[in-house]
């Protein structure tokens, strides 16, 4: 597993808010084919850091590079050309409320390319059919979807372009128990045969634990990468009061029945 | 996935000529994309009878995409035909949008009737702070704009009229052409659109962003009632602040025609001023001035009321905010017809 070669490298990343300091050099690598987990407290800066990497937003120093190549130092162009490599899911799905689920779906393959619509029409349901949702959600619109069917078509959305790289902020926050578990499953099925790289926000440490190989921590600025377990073990009062609360044990407990399974 | 580009019309090409026997030899790796689509062809070539053979290298997600095609997932939704019965059933769902509306504009008047007795009573439920900051952001700021729209206007009608009454040596008429034109009419007139256009969509659009954010519920669930809270003090600033703006819009205008006159006919401004005193009747001001808190209401009124309206999507706030700009500016006119013909009878 180690042997893999890195997709996403950030280095050194200082964000700076006013006279607040955000990231005081923010460093890490993520792996191909791996789920990589970005946590840490309100406030410390994980959405901004996922929009860094999205070059959606540009470091006040440090560099982000993807599949080899600078995110943070291509021109507009190139970016908007870039950016159709990898597939994103927002916090709160950010559908377009005045498009049905079956054209949020194509809006990017549309754009992008120039299919005729029967071919349109068959990647919907290729894309429904990946996130498990029924067929006849194509022809709703995002106001008469539930919390968990929002998710899904965002991720479906997310996968039209067939990315090689996923970015989930919170794919799971809102989510009611089964809903989010049945989530991780679909996110780690997607892992395992599209051989996907996922890089996701998350509080959920259900969600953590089932399918991060790797967690990323955003603490004092600074960041602590290591394995679930590598970080459960970490003496960062920060740390320790993040995994070890009531919650925590929960979520340690769970995988450790899975993994006994 | 950028493959899909390339392999899809050939594809399409090969549904439209239904072969008996196809090959396809695949040389590279395809994305999921393109793969369902080869994938697709091919079901549905073997099921029509013909030969169908895949040789070259594996697709790497024929196994993952069969799969999913066996999953069971319903069908996918036909585009909807239109059909006697489905036309019949478009009027029938416009009718009933249009009595839920209907029922809506009874429900928000009676609302708002019943809260503003209720601060008739109570000083307290007027919310006196509210109403000064919608007057600020409704009325101070809107100023600017209205006093130079007002210049202009009464620029160009006083030329327009000096040059169609210079030929008959009549261009004085042109003052009162002026006082006359902007105070009983373009004064409150002018304004009432331009607070209609700033005013009312401003009221549609935050109302209806605040419906879409729950916060109306997280009102009502703290007990506070929203037409106390959000819609009177709107309406009351608007009616307020509308004659004030209009006296603005008033003074503007009588400067624009002043300032005009002076240069075209080499009117000093002292005579403009006399013939100004002339022209007018006592009642002339007033005629204008008392539209001015008619036309604040309805803007107010149209504006909250289309706002509170605002359900469901993105689409809908835009709709409805538009309806409001639309329906306000047509109410004032409509209102300001009605005026012209009372005053008229009233000899005003």
């Amino acid at each position: 597993m180690a042997a893999r070669p890195p997709v996403i490298v950030v280095h050194d990343i200082v964000t700076r808010f006013g006279t607040q300091l955000v990231h005081d050099g923010v460093g890490f690598e993520v792996r191909a084919g791996e789920i990589f987990g970005i946590v840490g407290g309100s406030g410390s800066g994980k959405s901004v850091l996922l929009k860094t990497l999205l070059g959606l937003r540009f470091p006040d120093a440090g560099s982000v590079a993807i599949e080899g190549r600078e995110v943070t130092a291509m021109d507009d162009r190139e970016l908007r050309d870039f950016k159709r490599r990898y597939g994103v899911t927002f916090q709160a799905g950010a559908l377009f409320t005045s498009l049905s689920v079956a054209e949020n779906i194509t809006l990017p393959v549309a754009e992008a390319l120039d299919l005729d619509e029967g071919s349109l029409a068959r990647l919907v349901e290729l894309r429904l059919r990946m996130v498990g949702l029924p067929l006849a959600t194509a022809a709703k619109t995002p106001a008469q979807l539930s919390g968990g069917m929002v998710k899904r078509v965002a991720l479906a959305r997310a996968l039209a372009l067939d990315p090689s790289i996923l970015f989930l902020d919170e794919p799971t926050a809102g989510l009611d128990p089964i809903a989010a578990s049945e989530f991780d499953a679909l996110v780690l099925y997607l892992r395992d045969t599209l051989h996907l790289t996922i890089v996701m926000v998350t509080h959920d440490l259900d969600t953590l634990a089932r399918t991060c190989d790797r967690v990323a921590v955003l603490v004092d600025g600074k960041v602590i990468v290591d394995t679930f377990e590598g970080i459960v073990g970490n003496e960062h009062p920060w740390i320790r009061h993040y995994f070890h609360g009531e919650r925590g044990r929960a979520a340690r407990a769970g995988r450790e029945r899975s993994d006994g399974a | 996935m950028t493959d899909a580009q390339v392999l899809e019309p050939a594809l399409e090409t090969v549904r439209a000529a239904m072969p008996r026997t196809l090959r396809v030899e695949v040389g590279g790796r395809l994305d999921i994309g393109p793969s369902w689509l080869l994938r697709g062809l091919v079901a549905d070539l073997r099921t029509a009878g013909a030969q169908v053979e895949l040789t070259g290298r594996e697709p790497e997600h024929l196994a993952y995409l069969d799969d999913l095609a066996a999953r069971d997932a319903g069908t996918m939704p036909e585009p909807p035909r239109e059909t006697l019965v489905t036309r019949l059933a478009a009027l029938g769902e416009s009718l009933r949008l249009r009595l839920r509306s209907w029922y809506e504009e009874l429900v928000f008047g009676g609302m708002v009737l019943a809260s503003a007795a209720a601060a008739w009573h109570s000083l307290k439920r007027l919310r006196v702070p509210s109403i000064v900051r919608h007057m600020y952001e409704t009325g101070v700021q809107a100023i600017p704009v209205v006093a130079v729209i007002a210049l202009l206007i009464s620029i160009i009608s006083a030329y327009i009229g000096a040059q169609q009454l210079r030929p008959f040596g009549a261009e004085i008429y042109t003052v009162d052409l002026v006082t006359i034109g902007v105070l009983r009419e373009l004064g409150v007139l002018l304004t009432a659109i331009m607070v209609a256009g700033r005013t009312g969509s401003a009221y549609a659009a935050e109302l209806g962003v605040m419906k879409l954010n729950d916060e109306v519920d997280a009102l009502e669930s703290m007990g506070l009632n929203p037409y106390e809270v959000l819609v009177l003090p709107r309406i009351v600033a608007l009616v307020l602040v509308m004659p004030l703006l209009t006296i603005v819009a008033n003074a503007m205008g009588l400067a624009g025609g002043a300032l005009l006159t002076s240069y075209l006919l080499d009117l000093p401004w002292s005579q403009f001023v006399m013939r100004l005193d002339a022209s007018i009747a006592a009642t002339t001001l007033w005629a204008g001035l008392v539209k001015a808190p008619v036309f604040g209401l309805l803007i107010g009124l149209t504006g909250t009321l289309r706002g509170l309206q605002v359900r469901g999507s993105s689409r809908e706030l835009g709709r409805l905010t538009t309806v409001a700009v639309v329906q306000s500016i047509f109410l004032v006119i409509f209102a300001d017809a009605l005026f012209a013909i009372f005053f008229l009878e009233i000899d005003f």
